[in-house]
């Protein structure tokens, strides 16, 4: 059974590939998407009979509550409220990420120096994603309309940043960390995701979002090394090499350097968005 | 897995994704961005392996792995739902001769 789930998600991962080429040409995007949502479908179900797997309750709980909500909130949404469900969209998809590294730093056990390592690059890469996407998500919606900033904005994101990366640095170093160094570097990396974005105006955020949206498939892909799942790795990691192209292309498309949009962002809201 | 086989996946995977989209028109920037956003919802399937190796005995395991498994089934089926959205409009505008 185990050599049948792995073929699966082989294919599944060339599927996801070949849909994403189709999505890049406007003759078959629509097929690509479909493609895509098949194979999202095969890997789901085989993953099912994964061998020493239980809480299946709660599992499909879970898949039902979140796919539904999800479903439903696509279908009902305004054409031109697309963006910010992209982004709230994608940072659940960060959120997962970081929540996986969360239940594997719980359960203790060696994972080895380097697994580890990339389980917390992953986990901080996904929790700026998502708390990112949240402040996104708010701005587009309009229930944030103020882009607050710091005074010493960029020397607080560079503090949190390096306090990210020491509590993580600690969770290697310690074999079993203590629950309160692992809560806190959640903490420190959900702060830094979300002061990182507000001060980013409304114009800019779909480049932003395309960012944070590379950063989800880096933390998947991650999580998929963490996990030993070559299909998490090839999606993540493909994800995450596309994203960044395409937020160079975005912000090029909007005569934006990103460098500008990231580090010394426009204060008060653009028009559009 | 072996650390430097991984480390090839990651490069050629990078790779694949840098080819894959290196001539995408304007036009398709945010709906394949939504599609890519759609496809790293394949984090569900981690999640769903962490939340079924989760020990049933520990309430705190099963809330993290039950929140791992909301996250990642929403993030899949609103990627999907959204970008084919977006891409239906999308190809009925070019049935119609593009301008419309």
């Amino acid at each position: 059974m185990s050599g049948v789930i792995q073929l699966v998600y082989f294919a599944v991962a060339v599927v996801f590939i070949l849909g994403l080429k189709a999505m890049s040409s406007p003759v078959t995007a629509r097929k690509g998407i479909v493609w895509a949502g098949y194979a999202m479908i095969a890997a789901t179900l085989v993953t099912f009979y994964t061998p020493g797997m239980q809480n299946y309750g709660l599992m499909i709980t879970a898949i039902v509550l979140g796919g539904g909500v999800a479903w439903w909130s696509g279908r009902v949404v305004k054409m031109t409220d697309m963006p910010q469900m992209v982004a709230i969209y994608n940072g659940m998809g960060g959120g997962a990420a970081a929540a996986i590294a969360a239940l594997e730093f719980a359960r203790g056990g060696s994972h080895g120096a380097i697994a580890t390592t990339l389980a917390v690059l992953g986990a901080l890469i996904g929790s700026v994603a998502f708390s990112g996407s949240c402040i996104a998500f708010a701005k587009l919606q309009g229930i944030m309309t103020k882009a607050w900033r710091l005074p010493a904005q960029n020397m607080v994101n560079l503090g949190l940043a390096a306090l990210a990366v020491v509590l993580g640095l600690v969770i290697v170093v310690v074999e079993t960390p203590p629950s309160a160094i692992v809560i806190a570097f959640f903490i420190v990396a959900l702060a830094l995701g979300a002061i990182l974005t507000s001060p980013i105006g409304g114009a800019d955020m779909p480049v932003v979002i395309s960012l944070l949206n590379a950063f989800t498939g880096l933390a998947v892909g991650l999580e998929g090394y963490v996990l030993g799942n070559p299909a998490l790795i090839v999606a993540g990691i493909v994800v995450g090499a596309s994203g960044t192209l395409l937020t160079q292309l975005m912000a090029k498309a909007m005569n934006r350097p990103i460098r500008n949009i990231i580090f010394t962002p426009i204060t008060g809201e653009a028009a559009g968005g | 897995m072996e650390g430097i086989s991984a480390l090839y996946i990651f490069m050629l995977a990078a790779f694949t994704g840098y080819e894959v989209i290196s001539r995408v028109p304007v036009i398709l920037h945010t709906p394949l961005m939504s599609g890519s956003n759609f496809v790293h919802g394949v984090v569900l399937v981690g999640a769903m392996v962490v939340l079924g190796h989760a020990d049933p005995a520990d309430p705190a395991q099963l809330a993290i792995g039950f929140v791992a498994v909301f996250l990642g089934a929403a993030n899949a089926a609103g990627g999907y739902v959204v970008t084919e959205r977006m891409l239906a409009m999308f190809k009925r505008d070019t049935k119609a001769g593009g301008a419309k």
